[in-house]
């Protein structure tokens, strides 16, 4: 290899392309060696996922929480911070968002739809916020907190559903009452799953992309992620930045559990949108910080579950196997030395990526960010 | 106080112990790990995917001691690529054991899959060993003596664990490459070297609490069977001030609240179960933020070291 495939790896395109393809490798090792053949398995995939009858409606379906929950971490990543508490924070939207849609009757859609959406930002965003004034406070790590608030916050869903005050009266299994046809996101595919929730998807991502690269507060996030000794001495008040990314993050995260509820389900149940948070570590990683590329790497991934399901049914190789597809997607984006390694190309200056600081407890008193 | 008598409290202590077992390895595995300065959040990924291993070999082999010894060499290997990614190739540690975990629930879900299409019934479990004289003693020997070889184990490495760390000259190293791995290298220690044997220590902790679900107490091998232990168990080790002893005491809180939980809602008293279900994470959040007293990770964990 030469140095000119060198330089252009460290660049935009190749690095993740590279990614995406080391992930197939991957994932084929895997079908290999559950004795099934890997490219009937990938067929199957991507015929799951764009050719079949709502195939590809399936995927747009399957991409709308992963544009919001990518943008979700994304902009904790800008400030230095891991949100891995998406999944809480989509829970908590979720709620919130359910509660105004079959609670509050007698709105016209016009109101009701934006009414339930702002309530799971108001939920995503209170949720958010928490581990944010925990870390401005006391130092308490993010990662921890948040994934302890993802618990705690599968366990309140399980109270208010599951007999709880939240629980449909006539019905014997765990869920609310059907969110009414007022609140409901409108199907804009006739015969589909899709839903008015594509638009908000693509509308959401110049609005971070704005947010972020052309407002005060989106300076103000950057300036504390890259250093944050330079951003107090400046005056800036880190550990209010703190709380607003986080509960900026928990928001968007929050319109993910929304938007499911009033656009796919129509129901909270306690298995609400499981797991797709985490797939979200992967979709912001691969967009490498980037709020535009999150589109393309949202829909690889919800290509990637959309299909899997088909892809189980014709080769019986499990839907897991996009997990060990996003794991190795990971793990080559995150170290670029790690591909270098592969290809055999020069090193670089490109840096690794480097997200959190410091151990899972309490950041020591003269780092602290108070 | 009245359900209070109506509980057994031997048979709750005994169950105690015993939901404690992976929570207190995974928590030792999570100190060693951390005391010489490299996170490890994939402990999580390392018991399913050693609880997955342990219980194919045990099957393949219809040996349980064998696939007992599987699960622990899988969990170092798990624990090994952890480390040549956070160490070698510099990978943020959050993201590496992120990594992991989602491996893990990949990886086992499409093994799983082919597994059940072949049909394979458990190897069954680990058999309780009444220790002879022991465990006839009136309420110790039931909480104590009377349990599983993972559960033995656990035991006797907490007291392994907490000696090699405070009481050896590789401990003292080990320390030395958390707080301060700059100071350590300057007086001869190889900080990689330390590092790398102590993430795979880990890793070898977190397999044997593996082992514990599929080959200890549920003789099969489910999806995600360990579902969330690794991360409470992390807890514990906070909670636990990253010190063994501190480690097992908060994993014995930890299970002991949700033991007694399913106790009393067996009795019919009236507290939502999620409530007492969500005291673990709750407490962990408390202390986490310094409301007991500062909890503050060795100093230089989480941070890759480069010799200059």
């Amino acid at each position: 290899m030469n140095g000119t495939l060198a330089r252009s790896l460290s660049g935009r395109f190749l690095l993740p392309l590279f990614s995406v393809l080391l992930g197939l490798v991957a994932g084929a090792v895997a079908i290999l060696l559950v004795g099934a053949n890997p490219l009937d398995a990938y067929t199957a995939l991507f015929q799951g996922a764009f050719t079949n009858r709502n195939g590809f409606t399936e995927t747009l379906v399957a991409t709308i929480p992963y544009v919001f929950l990518g943008l979700s971490v994304l902009i904790g990543f800008r400030a230095g911070l891991f949100n891995i508490g998406g999944q809480g924070q989509l829970l908590l939207g979720g709620i919130f968002s359910a509660f105004i849609g079959y609670r509050v009757a007698g709105l016209p859609a016009v109101l009701h739809v934006p009414l339930a959406l702002l309530a799971g930002m108001l939920g995503g965003f209170l949720w958010g916020a928490i581990p944010g004034i925990l870390k401005a406070r006391t130092g308490a790590h993010e990662v921890i907190t948040t994934i302890m608030l993802n618990y705690i916050a599968a366990g309140l869903l399980d109270f208010l559903v599951n007999r709880g005050p939240m629980s449909d009266p006539h019905r014997a299994i765990p869920q609310t009452p059907a969110i009414l046809h007022s609140a409901s996101l409108p199907i804009i595919v006739p015969g589909s799953r899709l839903h008015l929730g594509l638009f908000l998807a693509i509308l959401a991502v110049p609005v971070i992309w704005f947010l972020l690269e052309r407002t005060t507060i989106g300076f103000r996030i950057r300036v504390v992620g890259l250093n944050a000794e330079a951003a107090r001495a400046s005056g800036m008040s880190v550990a209010g930045t703190m709380v607003t990314v986080m509960g900026i993050s928990g928001a968007v995260a929050g319109l993910a559990g929304a938007v499911e509820v009033l656009g796919v389900s129509g129901v909270l149940t306690p298995s609400l949108a499981s797991g797709l948070a985490f797939d979200a570590i992967a979709v912001a990683l691969l967009a490498g910080g980037n709020p535009i590329a999150i589109l393309p790497s949202a829909l690889l991934f919800g290509a990637l579950r959309s299909g899997s399901s088909f892809m189980q049914l014709q080769t019986q190789v499990s839907t897991d196997l996009i997990s060990v597809v996003q794991a190795a997607v990971i793990v080559f984006v995150a170290a670029p030395m790690l591909v270098r390694f592969i290809f055999r190309l020069r090193a670089g200056r490109a840096a690794p990526v480097s997200i959190t600081k410091g151990g899972l407890g309490q950041t020591p008193p003269e780092e602290g960010v108070a | 106080m009245a359900w209070l008598q109506s509980v057994d409290l031997v048979s709750l202590a005994s169950a105690t112990l015993i939901a404690a077992t992976p929570l207190v390895l995974a928590a030792l595995g999570g100190v060693m790990s951390e005391r010489s300065g490299v996170v490890n959040i994939a402990l999580e990924g390392i018991m399913l995917t050693s609880a997955f291993v342990g219980f194919a070999i045990a099957y393949v082999a219809h040996n349980l001691a064998l696939g007992m010894l599987a699960s622990i060499l899988s969990g170092m290997l798990i624990a090994a690529l952890h480390a040549v990614l956070s160490i070698e190739f510099l990978v943020d540690q959050i993201v590496s054991g992120m990594v992991i975990n989602i491996l893990a629930v990949g990886i086992t879900g499409v093994f799983y899959q082919s597994l059940l299409q072949q049909g394979v019934k458990g190897p069954g479990t680990l058999p309780i060993w009444k220790i002879p004289v022991l465990g006839s003693i009136p309420v110790i020997g039931p909480i104590f003596f009377q349990n599983g070889m993972v559960t033995y184990l656990m035991l006797v490495l907490v007291i392994v664990v907490h000696l090699v760390l405070f009481n050896t000259v590789w401990g003292l190293r080990t320390r030395a490459c958390g707080e301060h791995p700059l100071a350590a290298e300057t007086a001869g220690v190889n900080v990689k070297i330390v590092r790398y044997v102590n993430v795979v220590a880990s890793g070898a902790l977190g397999g044997l609490g593996g082992a514990y679900f599929s080959i200890q107490q549920v003789g099969q091998f489910l999806p995600n069977m360990t579902g969330g232990r690794g991360f409470i168990a992390l807890a514990a080790m906070i909670f636990g001030k990253w010190t063994p002893l501190g480690a097992f005491g908060a994993s014995l809180l930890f299970a002991g609240s949700d033991a007694l939980g399913a106790r009393l809602q067996y009795l019919g008293v009236r507290v939502p179960i999620q409530f007492l279900g969500m005291l673990p994470y709750v407490l962990t959040i408390v202390v986490v933020a310094g409301a007991m007293g500062r909890a503050i990770a060795p100093a230089a964990v989480g941070r890759p070291y480069r010799k200059s």
